[in-house]
């Protein structure tokens, strides 16, 4: 299987024609941020020749909190909190797979119907986190109507989120063992509810947004990510799906009850800005309808496994990754016996992100810039961990 | 949950489990040693003079081509640091549910191997954080700088065991 880059032959790419002191001829060397772009603080250091990116130099590490570190020194009850922070937005997407990890290793079963309510919670997250995202996109790229429509539908879906978990953002809702509480008796109606109207409300984006032809002006055919480069870069969720690799932790690795909910991995072969702002859309069609299946086939019987105070793993390592709303999430977790874990280290899709940017924004044009940086789905919270 | 595979899918599983060790044994012998194989989760520990080789043999050869996540962990009792390659497979429909796992154990007094960007190009970003937070150095890699650490950082790389966050030592 070969490697193919490609972006060497594009003309005027090459770092050369240094002069006798050793500058480079022409080129600009230009810091985008870190000032707060609307998702966290990140840096691009950008060399430009004219208004051709030459090369950039992804400069993370600005909201590093140090997690990894951090969760060495608390149990795996006291890590809940703090591992959901890098991505308040979609805080069940990013606790998932630390609960699946701290079941195997320390052996909790799991009830099932708190497998149900996990799905249904992480579905409602991914669906808040696209839309505000996409708001974000859409604002960014001189859209203020996209901006206010996502943000206002989001409502919606957080009040279903804190009707279940007590909190609009940063619910701290899964726990190993099954979900913190149960959700009140009035949840699935009202749900449905504001699902089904959600789903309706969608198709209204696509009038407004991607039929837009200012959005297509500035989306098709920008940074188009090879299917090669995608799956060798490590790409991951909506930008790895845009480029027609139909790989979807839910459906190759079911977890939980996805193997009992029938629906379908979205996947585009553009592998443009566009087709990458047009995943996650489509994908937000499956999350309904994956809720909704959930809260039909949701049993009753308790939520969560009672833990004896400072739960113990068994000495060994665990390795679980799920879908969450930007792509593969995966925990590594090493234990040693104590109620504390010895490694914890979190694959984030961000980070993953961080060359697949690196190599599109390499012969784009600097107009392009905000158009690939916000379809990468990039955010510098999580990416720094 | 469906992690331990029931009926034939299990079957399926146990038998692309067993296909994957036995290719390994068969192209390495003892240079790759089993650490364990769980369900759709293989570990090999190899030395560094074969990690490149091994690498391209699990991309090439297996199909594991997809680079999920690079972790260092320190062992201070053992003198050792652990870097893990965690990789997973796209475009192999019967490896896709699998994560293969290839270690190498380094001296943790002289951690250095290798760089893995010729064969996976996604693990450059990963390398430089254990660079940064576990010192281990990658022979080869383009730009081993400092990556989320601020710029003046002035200890020994912080996810060593020998390090401690202030005032909470223990």
């Amino acid at each position: 299987m070969g490697v193919e880059m490609g972006k060497e032959r594009i003309p005027g790419f090459e770092l050369e024609g240094r002069d006798e002191d050793g500058m480079d001829r022409g080129i600009l060397t230009l810091s985008v941020g870190p000032q707060h772009p609307g998702s966290g603080h990140f840096r691009l250091i950008v060399k430009v020749d004219g208004d051709m990116i030459v090369e950039a130099l992804p400069d993370p590490g600005y909201v590093h909190r140090g997690e990894e570190k951090m969760c060495e020194y608390r149990n795996y009850i006291q890590n809940i909190p703090h591992l959901e922070r890098p991505m308040i937005a979609d805080s069940c997407g990013i606790l998932y797979p630390y609960a699946l990890a701290v079941e195997e290793v320390c052996n909790i079963p799991v009830p099932e119907r708190a497998k149900y309510i996990r799905v249904i919670m992480a579905e409602l997250n991914r669906c808040i986190f696209e839309l505000y995202w996409l708001g974000i996109y859409g604002i960014f790229l001189g859209h203020s109507t996209m901006f206010m429509w996502p943000m206002a539908d989001r409502e919606l879906l957080i009040d279903l989120a804190e009707m279940a978990s007590g909190a609009r953002v940063t619910h701290a809702y899964f726990v190993p063992g099954g979900v913190r509480n149960d959700v009140p008796d009035t949840f699935p109606e009202k749900a449905k509810g504001h699902l089904l109207y959600f789903k309706n409300r969608l198709k209204e984006y696509k009038d407004i947004f991607y039929d837009n032809p200012l959005f297509q002006a500035r989306t098709v055919g920008v940074g188009i990510l090879s299917r090669e480069d995608a799956i060798n870069l490590g790409a991951t969720g909506p930008v790895l799906r845009a480029s027609g690799v139909d790989h979807d932790i839910r459906k190759v690795e079911p977890y939980d009850v996805y193997d009992e909910i029938d629906f379908e991995v979205v996947t585009m072969k553009e592998g443009d800005s566009f087709a990458r702002a047009y995943v996650p859309w489509l994908e937000m069609y499956e999350s309904v309808e994956i809720a909704l299946q959930a809260l039909e086939k949701m049993p009753s019987g308790p939520v969560r496994t009672k833990l004896g105070p400072n739960p113990k793993g068994a000495v060994g390592e665990a390795f679980k990754r799920v879908e969450a709303a930007r792509g593969e999430l995966a925990y590594y977790l090493v234990s040693d016996g104590n109620p504390k874990p010895y490694r914890v280290k979190l694959s984030v899709p961000s980070f993953r992100e961080i060359p697949v940017m690196a190599h599109l924004l390499r012969g784009a044009k600097l107009a392009d810039m905000p158009s690939i940086y916000w379809s990468m789905n990039y955010w510098p919270v999580e990416a720094d961990r | 949950m469906s992690q331990q595979g029931q009926g034939q899918a299990g079957t399926d599983q146990l038998m692309v489990e067993k296909e994957i060790v036995d290719k390994v044994i068969a192209r390495f012998g003892e240079e790759a040693k089993l650490a364990y194989v769980k369900p759709r989760r293989i570990r090999f520990n190899v030395s560094k003079d074969i990690i490149l080789d091994f690498a391209r043999y699990a991309r090439d050869e297996l199909g594991f081509d997809h680079p999920i996540s690079v972790a260092g962990v320190d062992y201070p009792k053992n003198k050792m640091i652990d870097v893990i390659y965690h990789i997973g497979s796209c475009t192999n429909d019967k490896l896709r549910s699998f994560v293969l796992a290839f270690a190498v154990q380094l001296d943790r007094n002289d951690p250095v191997m290798p760089t893995l960007i010729p064969i996976y190009r996604g693990v450059e970003y990963h390398e430089r954080e254990a660079f940064e937070m576990l010192g281990v150095i990658f022979e080869g890699h383009p730009r081993l700088e400092r990556l989320l650490l601020p710029e003046d950082w002035a200890d020994i790389p912080p996810l060593r065991k020998d390090f401690h966050i202030k005032g909470r030592e223990e």
